[in-house]
């Protein structure tokens, strides 16, 4: 008998004589099951840029005609920048300005660990923010890239449309493909571990700004 | 009404003034008290410790007391000993495989309550007239706080007891550290414990501290009497038994009280 | 053994089970509760994460309906867990991952030993997993010829420092900044020799350690927070960082996951990712958290194994009660508000799984053999003060299971010889206890104990084995009448007709029970009470 045979035979055999006596009452679902503020409204998009601002990454508010002058003052002194194979024109535009290095990482020419590592920043896309946590959550998009792109280098640089910024962490799981590449953003990365005291900016990139585009 | 008093082993045997206190308290209220004299103890000891078979005929012998006896509801001036009324007889009923006692344990503990449960969810009162000119500080103890969750009754009642100067405890929710046999099993993790509740109460610079459990306060006002704190444990029904008629309550030494001192002392009416 | 400026490092000797220590609890929390440093640094710790936690939940109006829907969504699970388990694995194969199941620690560290040495790695990055620190995963790697770098700085901590774990979520507790940078100094060679003991300069040390790991690790391996039954989905919580660098750079993911680790739905994710970092870290949201479901082509690890690990978790399955404790989400929420757990530290439960789920896990994991079983005393480190359960975001309730474990420790001694001290004790308690006429026979006797407090009425030493008491407490004189004997020499029986027993006469019947219980007390005749002021301490 295989070790999974033995396994899946003991658990059953455990399940059945720890049964409850009662059967369990159907699974109460009673808390919200979504927000209650739309897509893209002003209260959503006030309260993301709040939680933002409260974990230290910086945000800008641009419209779409604006965008590439923004992506281009978010990169700031960044002189070698990384874009996923999907970006959009206007963004990959804003990269170049001030003569900076461009690398788009496509497969099959994707850079290496170390590679990345040589490089300053990073802009991708995103697939939904969520405005009650501050939380930006990435899956994988041709305009999102892998997910090695988005960690290695220290500048990250998120544009996110607003429609894509909904209220609450229901309502943000709806909308994203479970089986896809999901990587979920609330502040830079950080530790407690020594003393409690909290010391951002520890292995993902120490600076994250966003670029909110109406 | 007619209430019988669960008495407690601990207030019958080391602090009996508790439970007279808790029945001068009722009958000046206008009711009946009743003392179903064979009552013993309700189990709880045996029972957090892990002796089961032996907690069956200590529980078995309290329901058969209480249940022949007549009366409208019982009290317990305990949150502990009702804890255990309330959420674990039927358990060790269970142990027993009696399905009869079970039933009778289940039907008990629907009529048993806690003081200030009694005062002011069943009689609805939170005013009893009582007089205690002290600086009180009140620490809810942790069955009362979260396994009866009596919530504000017992400082709703100590608010309207006259004279008194009622303040907050620091830290109220922490536990004291007693946890039955653990003080005994786990003496310097209860003594830690203790250390810190006792410096939350002596922060308040209080004369007394209160509590709605005899077990907690014997912890707690053991401590402070080995330290030589000054300050001294009186029961909830002890405060709320005082009263102006019966002369002002005076406090006794600092050092611990000896056992009789935990009833309200007075000087004798006419001396 | 090096000792660096006084201050020692501690070594442990040779581990040996991650799930039972070589102490009993309270030998081992008697030492701990003498350990300064300790004190003042969980003290600290718990206390704010305490108020973050009381913080962020409080904002959540719906929390209680949260925690509703987690503790059925769990029962749920635990009820159809062998379904689940083959509904995982059959999705995590249809997305090119493979699975692996592991009946106990060996068998699962020799099934991840195996899959590394396939990869001709010797050397892998961890990220931060209590599955693989309770099968003692680096331990047996390493006796293999396989080094397991932790990447998380708390690990990394523990593991420089040649210690073991004190807490689920900040391991490295029992730590003060000095420490850790006298471990980095004496172990990381590449620690900047002019390190100070700032935790902003620890943690960039720490960073530049680890960062040529993760750029050139092939192999990686991981626990996961969650596993989606329906999607094949597993899920990474962390704050560092260092999770995601594990989980996507490396060409092959081992991944180790407890088999209660399961939720049946995608869906449930939105109530535990709310619960979740709320109640463990004090946070909205944790800094990061990875979702993958076995290969994706282009991107991240091109080989992906999940050990599916029981190690024990069938005994709780197999008890209705004592299911719930795998429930447990691993928030540490409990360890926070534990008084215990913030006095004994972790160390002194001798488990990975310490504090209040800690002290409900252990036993169930490893079995409680009798009272020579330092384990048996786990049940016993709590007051049943019921903290833990308020805290508890999927609700276990730990005092009645505490409860529950304590009867079963008392059980295995039964039929084994004599019994000890406390049974004999309970067993004398209990005759006495269900019959009145011996209850107050013991009262009588009990009042010999008068003479014990001599005139001062109070007693200041017990005899063993009440002597744990006497240390730092008194203890009040038995009173010279008992509340029975009081009812039926005062009282008596029958109605008392309402206003003839004013609160005087009531109040005098007090006095006269404690003023006749005060041996010498002056003046007893006119009702004064108590020994008098000044009287000897």
């Amino acid at each position: 008998m295989s070790s999974r045979d033995t396994m899946l035979r003991r658990i059953r055999t455990a399940v059945a004589k720890g049964a409850p006596s009662e059967p369990p009452p159907p699974v109460p679902r009673e808390y919200h099951r979504s927000g209650e503020h739309a897509a893209g409204s002003d209260h959503v998009v006030e309260l993301v840029i709040d939680r933002l601002l409260d974990y230290k990454a910086e945000v800008t508010v641009v419209e779409r005609a604006g965008l590439a002058a923004a992506v281009d003052i978010a990169l700031g002194s960044a002189s070698s920048v990384v874009v996923p194979p999907g970006v959009a024109e206007d963004v990959r535009s804003g990269c170049h300005t001030g003569g900076r290095t461009v690398v788009v990482d496509t497969d099959p020419a994707t850079l290496s660990a170390t590679e990345l590592d040589a490089v300053d920043a990073v802009v991708v896309g995103s697939t939904v923010a969520i405005a009650v946590t501050g939380t930006i959550v990435l899956s994988g998009r041709p305009d999102e890239g892998r997910r090695a792109i988005s960690l290695v280098p220290d500048l990250l640089v998120v544009v996110l449309p607003v429609d894509r910024i909904v209220e609450t962490v229901p309502d943000g799981l709806a909308l994203l493909t479970p089986t896809a590449p999901l990587t979920m953003i609330s502040g830079p990365s950080a530790t407690s571990d020594i003393e409690l005291s909290r010391v951002e900016g520890v292995h993902g990139p120490r600076t994250l700004r966003v670029v909110i585009v109406r | 009404m007619r209430i019988a008093l669960v008495a407690t082993c601990l207030a019958d045997a080391l602090f009996p003034g508790v439970a007279i206190a808790t029945t001068t308290l009722l009958e000046r209220l206008g009711h009946e008290v009743v003392f179903p004299a064979a009552q013993t103890c309700c189990g709880q000891m045996h029972i957090n410790t892990g002796y089961l078979d032996e907690a069956v005929p200590v529980v078995r012998h309290h329901v058969d007391v209480f249940d022949t006896a007549e009366f409208d509801v019982a009290v317990a001036p305990s949150g502990s000993c009702v804890g255990s009324i309330r959420h674990q007889h039927t358990m060790v009923a269970r142990r027993a495989h009696d399905q009869v006692l079970e039933k009778r344990a289940k039907t008990l503990a629907a009529r048993t309550f806690e003081l200030s449960e009694l005062l002011v969810d069943v009689l609805g009162v939170t005013d009893v007239d009582a007089y205690f000119p002290h600086r009180v500080t009140y620490h809810p103890t942790c069955h009362s706080l979260r396994m009866l969750r009596v919530g504000d009754k017992p400082l709703a009642l100590l608010r309207n007891v006259g004279g008194i100067d009622l303040v907050e405890l620091p830290g109220a929710d922490q536990c004291c550290g007693f946890g039955g046999t653990f003080a005994l099993k786990n003496p310097e993790v209860s003594t830690a414990m203790l250390a810190d509740k006792m410096s939350d109460i002596l922060s308040t610079g209080a004369e007394v501290c209160s509590a709605g459990d005899s077990s907690c306060l014997m912890h707690i006002g053991g401590g402070l009497s080995r330290l030589r704190t000054g300050v001294r444990t009186v029961h909830l029904a002890e405060i709320l038994a005082a009263t102006r008629t019966a002369g002002p309550v005076r406090p006794v030494g600092a050092i611990h009280p000896s056992a009789g001192a935990s009833a309200p002392t007075t000087t004798k009416v006419g001396s | 053994m090096t000792t660096f400026l006084g201050v020692p490092i501690r070594r442990s000797t040779e581990p040996e089970n991650p799930l039972r220590g070589r102490e009993t609890f309270p030998v081992a929390a008697k030492r701990a509760v003498g350990d300064t440093q300790l004190r003042r640094n969980l003290g600290r710790a718990t206390a704010t994460i305490r108020a973050k936690r009381a913080a962020m939940v409080s904002e959540v109006d719906d929390w209680e309906a949260l925690r509703d829907t987690a503790s059925a969504v769990k029962a749920d699970v635990m009820a159809r867990l062998p379904e689940l388990l083959e509904q995982l694995e059959a999705a995590v194969i249809a997305r090119g991952g493979k699975v692996h199941w592991a009946n106990d620690a060996l068998e699962a560290n020799r099934i991840v030993t195996a899959l590394i040495k396939a990869t001709g790695a010797d050397e892998v990055v961890k990220v931060k997993s209590m599955a693989t620190q309770e099968i003692g995963l680096n331990e047996y790697l390493e006796e293999h010829g396989i080094a397991a770098i932790e990447t998380d700085l708390a690990e990394l901590i523990v593991q420089l420092g040649h210690d073991k774990p004190s807490h689920i979520l900040v391991p490295a507790i029992h730590r003060g900044r000095a420490e850790i940078r006298e471990i980095f100094l004496a172990e990381m060679a590449d620690a900047p020799a002019d390190l100070t003991d700032e935790p902003r300069m620890l943690a960039m040390a720490a960073r530049a350690h680890l960062r040529r790991k993760f750029l050139s690790a092939r192999v990686a391996v991981s626990g996961a927070n969650f596993g989606i039954a329906e999607t094949g989905t597993l899920a990474v919580v962390e704050s560092e960082g260092n999770g995601r660098m594990c989980l996507t750079l490396p060409d092959t993911l081992i991944t180790v996951m407890g088999i209660e680790k399961l939720l049946p739905t995608f869906d449930d994710l939105e109530v535990f990712l709310q619960l979740l970092p709320r109640s463990s870290t004090g946070e909205r949201m944790n800094p990061y958290t990875s979702l993958w479901t076995g290969v994706t082509p282009g991107d991240g690890p091109q080989e992906f194994h999940l050990v599916l690990l029981d190690n024990g978790r069938t005994n709780a399955l197999a008890d209705e009660l004592g299911r719930t404790a795998l429930h447990c989400i691993r928030c540490s929420a409990c360890l926070n508000v534990c008084p215990v757990y913030e006095r004994a530290g972790g160390h002194a439960y001798g488990s990975v799984y310490p504090g209040p789920i800690g002290a409900v896990l252990t036993p169930q994991l490893t079995g409680m053999s009798g009272h020579d079983d330092v384990n048996s005393t786990l049940p016993y480190a709590s007051t049943l003060c019921g903290a833990c359960f308020d805290a508890c975001p999927v609700k276990i309730d730990i005092p009645t299971m505490l409860v529950e474990l304590r009867s079963r420790a008392v059980d295995a001694d039964r039929g084994h010889g004599l019994p000890g001290g406390w049974a004999a004790a309970m067993k004398a308690a209990s005759w006495v206890m269900s019959n009145e006429k011996r209850f107050a026979a013991a009262e009588t006797m009990s009042k010999a104990g008068r003479v014990l407090a001599g005139r001062k009425g109070r007693i200041s030493s017990l005899p063993f084995p009440l002597s744990g008491w006497s240390t730092s407490r008194d203890l009040p004189a038995p009173p010279q009448r008992t509340f029975r004997e009081w009812w039926r020499a005062e009282h008596g029986d029958g109605p008392r007709p309402t206003g003839t027993s004013t609160a005087a006469d009531a109040a005098a019947d007090a006095a006269a029970a404690g003023a006749a219980a005060t041996p010498g007390a002056a003046g007893a005749a006119a009702g004064t009470d108590g020994p008098a002021e000044g009287t000897d301490r």
